[in-house]
């Protein structure tokens, strides 16, 4: 019986710490060619801007020592602190000061101190300087559709005759295998009496496609999700059939998490307040919501979003998915509308065809498309009896995760004062990522909140814990908690989890730790950003939002996929690749989450690594009419470069092609004007 | 010289695309093809073009109609008029008086939930309503695991299980979950509430027929609603009657092409509290050809000499149950669900169950205390008699002693259920309500008295549905959950106060009074 594991891969039951494989010298070689160059040149191995404040960092070195001799479990990152010009962070007492000469006025930490200290900035980064950070709000105006690029023609027909290519020796594969190794097919057959248990045609696609870069899914990891994740080497034999674990482990960069204010962290005022929590309430809270699960912790989470979110109450829910399965049916049923977005997450379709109202949906983010299905909707009422619609609900995501694009809101809010609808943001992605106070698209484009009818969001992405939430008026959330099946028999959070958001939304709201919670969020504004241009000027096709965490690089050829999330692991970068059917057939795409707890040397590092890969695997597509120009148009104004590009006036526009030095050198002061 | 122009401009373009087309492979071909059909008939040629036009038409026409036949074409002035008149109905309906009763009531606990807890009010109470049967929330050894875990993992994996959310931990669990069982594989979930909901269609599709237990609960319900399968019901927990439909359904699909068939249903039935025949219901499934999905919700980590489930307590080898479903929110005081069965089974699941692949994965410490927990079950069985005995002394208080209700929970299910006994109802025609409301008495005069017990929750009902679509209905219920954390004599205890106070509410004049027929 093939076994795609070991029953018990781990000697004991114990979860020890895994060894770091990566020592913090190995990560110096790895980041970017241009540190690299800047390091050839100088004396000292550190940069040059640590050389001017080195006397600086002496005597913040040794006040940082001695602030973590007098507390035990030291925040992650000290830029709380006043001290004027550097910051804490970059002189941390790890790496850096290890190879100090023996000259230093002070005594050089000790191993374990520097290990910690190495250990607590692989999940959480030092920031380089305090240059990098972007403040993530809508520049006003409307919000325009990113301009979608396309490749040569000769990418595309590869693609499909890539797909064909599959599919035939998928087919011919079949073939034999039914006729010579039917042990491999019995699940797809009927048998004794019993139907296969899996469709042969929708198994097709799995076994034929998926397979191939199976390797490239759920790699097991380790460890926290922070700044680096480590995985466990893994093996296979049989072309992914079954994997065997090496016994090693790699630290990669994560660009795979949705950690995006870097919250998954195992030191620091969030951990030491859930180790508190587990001491203090245990694990579980044991019950349903509805039964005897509400804890003093609950409510106080629940007040504390509400107030995040600027709506009057929330409840909190310990999945995300769950919270819109459940929801939907508590709020519209027989004889309402929902219109949805085309690429709404599963669970809010899950969540509509519980509901048992009418489904629509309009074409992604098209608000025109929308008025008109609108239009039709209400004046058609109900399919034929013709009655007028209860209630419409129309459903959002704030920030898609396949797309990297937002929500037109204002659009939608001009819409719904005219047609009356009820408004459902899910806010799954953009709660923490979007806006100058981390407080979704309502906070980034500078709308009240109580605009929107529902704001709904997930705890596991922001926040580093899990589970979500449900914003709204006071009666809807009374209302729901008396009606959402969720709350009467769902389990309710965990204390821990519980108390990694309160903590997490102290930090972000300033209170606890002043300073370090703006600086997360500049710092995650400032990372996409930069990513996004660097990107766009090396010349990939990059989706989305310019402000948006979120930042899908099409891959198109199927080939691809696999090539370049082997590429970037064997540089030590964690990607995640996405494939037909999350994406339509020939976009296939590899997508990178940034992160607060990346600083600009990890970005430089990604976009060195992708300015090779780039390079051996042809994916500079880019025709620059989406950004990333050698020489944009300084003076023009938005509207008017709409108007040159509808009426064709532009000069032809040269691909860009930038060098990886003059991407680094110009991406900070360029992130600061609108990305072109 | 304008037209002179023009004449040139026309004839080069012309010209131009006459060039064009002969370059186009094929174009001799077909010029030959309207030539020779041409044959000195236009009338002939225009039939042609006219299929021609037709049937490029046809191809780009949708291929289902976009509209039903009563689509009402209006002017865009009476589409505005009808926009401005129209008036939605408030998003939510206002609450019902006993919905706002019951929030109003709602416990809520402060600092730790115990077998005694705190609540808001400042009393401690003995807490009857948690799932804590063996107290696992209070041991210091799991919270001691819980940091540790902490302390490596962080809280959440930040990620779905395939895209790196899929920790070492995680795979522990399944590993443990699976030799604890005794099946090939096992899959866990994020949530133990909504696995059922996903595994169901994971498996299930539209023409694939259903058998399921008339009351199941909601999370089946809602996953037997969305695998979109024929659905038939058998009367609860009773196998003959199961034994009838499923010979039904053989019969009926004789001459149809064969399609998957399963048989849902609980192991310890959250509504009712008894216990399915396993044995029975094997031999069917194998008699009939159905697959087996059983939802061990309440029945993982209760039933058997080390908790494994029915599977040990009815001596049925765990791997005859294609699909097994437990939580380890519940009596293992973690959290997640998971799905055991074979290799093929759990491995479908991984790409196809909505709420595995679309939802963020397990924090870790819920993973390790779940290994933990199962782990002191299998080498601590002693703990799991200890619930029994004190399972055994509360219903000696409420079940025979107790003139108005009675218990219809399995003998060694520690979620007792306490229903309202059939002549009570009877003589005082008491309607679904009725008892729901008289049970919320009972449920605050017990907590008056220091003991948190709670109800039978009943199920949602969307908005606007006429409650037809429900089927069955549960009977309201008193929720008593005893915990190893009491001794006997405390069981004992909140047992008599349990069954005064549901004797002051029954004699209550109020309640008396209210079967009797509108006289005044």
């Amino acid at each position: 019986m093939p076994q795609r594991l070991p029953r018990n891969p781990f000697a004991s039951s114990t979860p020890t710490a895994i060894p770091i494989s990566e020592k913090p010298s190995t990560r110096r070689p790895s980041s970017s060619k241009g540190n690299r160059l800047s390091q050839l040149f100088s004396t000292s191995p550190k940069s040059k801007e640590h050389q001017a404040a080195q006397a600086a960092i002496i005597s913040a070195a040794a006040a940082q020592q001695q602030r973590l001799l007098n507390n035990p479990s030291p925040q992650i990152n000290a830029s709380g602190l006043s001290l004027p010009s550097i910051s804490l962070s970059t002189a941390s007492v790890g790496e850096n000061n290890m190879d100090e000469p023996a000259t230093t006025l002070f005594q050089p930490p000790s191993v374990a101190e520097a290990k910690r200290q190495t250990r607590i900035e692989a999940q959480f980064g030092p920031l380089g300087s305090q240059g990098h950070r972007y403040v993530s709000k809508h520049t006003g105006g409307d919000l325009r559709p990113p301009i979608m690029d396309e490749p040569p023609y000769f990418y595309l027909l590869t693609t499909y005759v890539s797909y064909l290519i599959l599919i035939i020796f998928g087919h011919v594969r079949d073939f034999f295998g039914k006729r010579f190794k039917p042990n491999h097919y019995r699940h797809l057959k009927a048998a004794n009496g019993y139907a296969a248990l899996n469709s042969d045609f929708d198994n097709f696609y799995v076994r034929r496609l998926k397979m191939r870069l199976d390797d490239c899914f759920a790699r097991p990891t380790t460890g926290v999700p922070g700044r680096y994740i480590t995985l466990m080497d893994r093996k296979s034999n049989d072309f992914n059939e079954t994997f065997q674990f090496t016994g090693t482990f790699t630290e990669t960069l994560n660009m795979s998490s949705y950690n995006y204010l870097g919250f998954a962290q195992s030191e620091g005022p969030c951990a030491d307040a859930v180790e508190e929590t587990i001491r203090k309430y245990g694990i579980s809270a044991a019950s349903p919501r509805g039964d005897s699960g509400t804890s003093d912790l609950a409510l106080e989470v629940e007040d504390r979003i509400a107030k995040f979110v600027g709506k009057p109450a929330a409840m909190v829910f310990s999945m995300g998915f769950v919270t819109n399965a459940s929801s939907f049916p508590a709020l519209v049923g027989k004889g309402c509308l929902i219109i949805s977005d085309e690429l709404n997450h599963a669970s809010i379709r899950i969540g509509a065809r519980l509901s048992g109202a009418m489904i629509s949906s309009f074409k992604h983010n098209d608000m025109n498309d929308l008025e008109k299905r609108l239009r039709e909707m209400i004046s058609q009422g109900q399919p034929r009896t013709h009655r007028p619609w209860k209630k419409i609900l129309i459903v959002v995501e704030g920030l898609y995760s396949m797309e990297g694009t937002m929500c037109d809101l204002p659009g939608l809010l001009k819409l719904k004062k005219r047609y009356k609808f009820n408004l459902f943001v899910d806010e799954a992605h953009s709660i923490g990522a979007l806006g100058p106070t981390g407080r979704g698209v309502c906070d980034y484009f500078g709308i009240d909140p109580s605009e929107v009818d529902v704001l709904m969001g997930t705890l596991t992405k922001s926040f580093g814990a899990n589970g979500g939430y449900i914003a709204a008026e006071q009666h809807i959330i009374d209302k729901l908690r008396a009606s959402n099946a969720a709350t009467m028999y769902g389990e309710s959070p965990t204390p821990p989890v519980l108390m990694q958001i309160l903590a997490a939304l102290k930090i972000i709201s300033g209170e606890l730790v002043p300073g370090q919670g703006e600086e997360r969020l500049q710092r995650i504004a400032f990372n996409s950003r930069y990513l996004r241009l660097g990107l766009k000027r090396l010349g990939y096709i990059v989706y989305g939002h310019d402000d948006s965490p979120i930042i899908p690089v099409v891959l198109y050829n199927p080939g691809k996929m696999p090539a370049f999330s082997h590429e970037m692991l064997r540089r030590k970068i964690s990607v995640v690749v996405v494939g037909y059917p999350a994406t339509p057939l020939i976009l296939s795409r590899a997508r990178f989450c940034v992160s607060a707890a990346h600083n600009k040397d990890d970005m430089d590092r990604l976009l060195a690594a992708c300015d090779e890969v780039g390079n051996i695997l042809q994916l500079k597509f880019s025709t620059g009419v989406a950004g990333g120009l050698e020489n944009p148009p300084e003076d023009l104004t938005s509207e008017e470069e709409e108007w040159n590009k509808t009426d064709g006036l532009q000069a032809p526009i040269k691909p860009p092609r930038w060098g990886l030095r003059e991407v680094i050198a110009n991406g900070v002061q360029d992130i600061k004007k609108p990305l072109r | 010289m304008e037209f002179q122009d023009a004449q040139r401009f026309v004839l080069d373009s012309i010209n131009e695309i006459n060039h064009t087309f002969q370059k186009v492979p094929g174009s001799a071909m077909l010029v030959r093809y309207i030539q020779s059909s041409y044959q000195n008939d236009p009338v002939r040629s225009a039939i042609e073009l006219i299929l021609v036009i037709f049937f490029i038409r046809y191809l780009l026409a949708p291929s289902y109609a976009t509209h039903s036949g009563n689509f009402v074409t209006l002017t865009e002035d009476e589409i505005d008029d009808l926009v401005d008149e129209w008036t939605p109905e408030p998003l939510v309906a206002p609450r019902t008086s006993f919905e706002e009763v019951e929030a109003e009531k709602l416990p809520v606990i402060v600092g730790p939930t115990g077998p005694k807890s705190k609540l808001s009010n400042g009393r401690t109470v003995t807490n009857l309503a948690s799932y804590n049967f063996y107290n696992f929330v209070g041991n210091d050894h799991i919270k001691e695991k819980a940091i540790q875990t902490l302390r490596t993992y962080g809280v959440g994996p930040c990620g779905p299980p395939q895209f790196y959310g899929t920790q070492d931990v995680h795979m522990k669990t399944e590993a443990d979950i699976a030799s604890y069982l005794g099946t090939e594989g096992c899959i866990v979930y994020a949530q133990a509430f909504s696995t059922i909901s996903s595994v169901i269609p994971a498996f299930c599709k539209r023409g694939d027929i259903i058998v399921a237990d008339r009351a199941v609960n909601y999370a089946i319900r809602k996953g037997l609603q969305i695998s979109r399968s024929t659905i038939k019901y058998f009367e609860h927990n009773d196998m003959e009657d199961l034994e009838r439909v499923l010979q039904k359904v053989v019969k009926d699909g004789a001459k149809k092409p064969l399609t998957r068939r399963f048989i849902v249903t609980e192991g310890l039935s959250e509504a009712v509290g008894d216990c399915v025949d396993l044995p029975k219901l094997v031999e069917l499934k194998h008699r009939y050809k159905f697959r087996l999905m059983l939802d061990e919700t309440w029945s993982f980590g209760v039933l058997g000499r080390t908790g494994r489930g029915l599977t040990e307590a009815q001596n049925v080898d765990a791997s005859q149950v294609e699909m097994l479903i437990g939580s380890l929110a519940g009596p293992l005081c973690a959290g997640g669900g998971f799905c055991a069965g074979s290799t093929d089974v759990v491995e479908h699941q991984r790409i196809s169950a909505a709420s595995y692949t679309f939802s963020a994965a397990l924090p870790a410490m819920l993973a390790t205390t779940a290994s933990e927990t199962i782990s002191m079950l299998q080498s601590n069985p002693d703990i799991l008699v200890q619930s029994r005995e004190n399972i055994r002394a509360m219903r000696a208080q409420l079940d025979p002693r107790s003139d108005w209700v009675y218990c219809t929970s399995y003998p060694e299910n520690p979620v007792m259920l306490l229903v309202l006994r059939p002549e009570v109802i009877n003589s005082r025609r008491l309607s679904h309500d009725e008892q729901e409301r008289i049970l919320q008495d009972c449920v605050d005069e017990t907590l008056a008295n220091g003991v948190l017990i709670t109800r039978l929750k009943g199920m949602p009902t969307g908005p606007n549905s006429n409650g037809k679509d429900e089927g069955w209905k549960f009977q309201p219920a008193l929720k008593v959950c005893i915990t190893t954390g009491l001794s006997k004599k405390e069981i004992e205890k909140a047992g008599i106060t349990i069954r005064h106070a549901i004797t002051k509410v029954m004699t209550r004049k109020a309640n008396s009074k209210l079967g009797l027929p509108a006289t005044s």
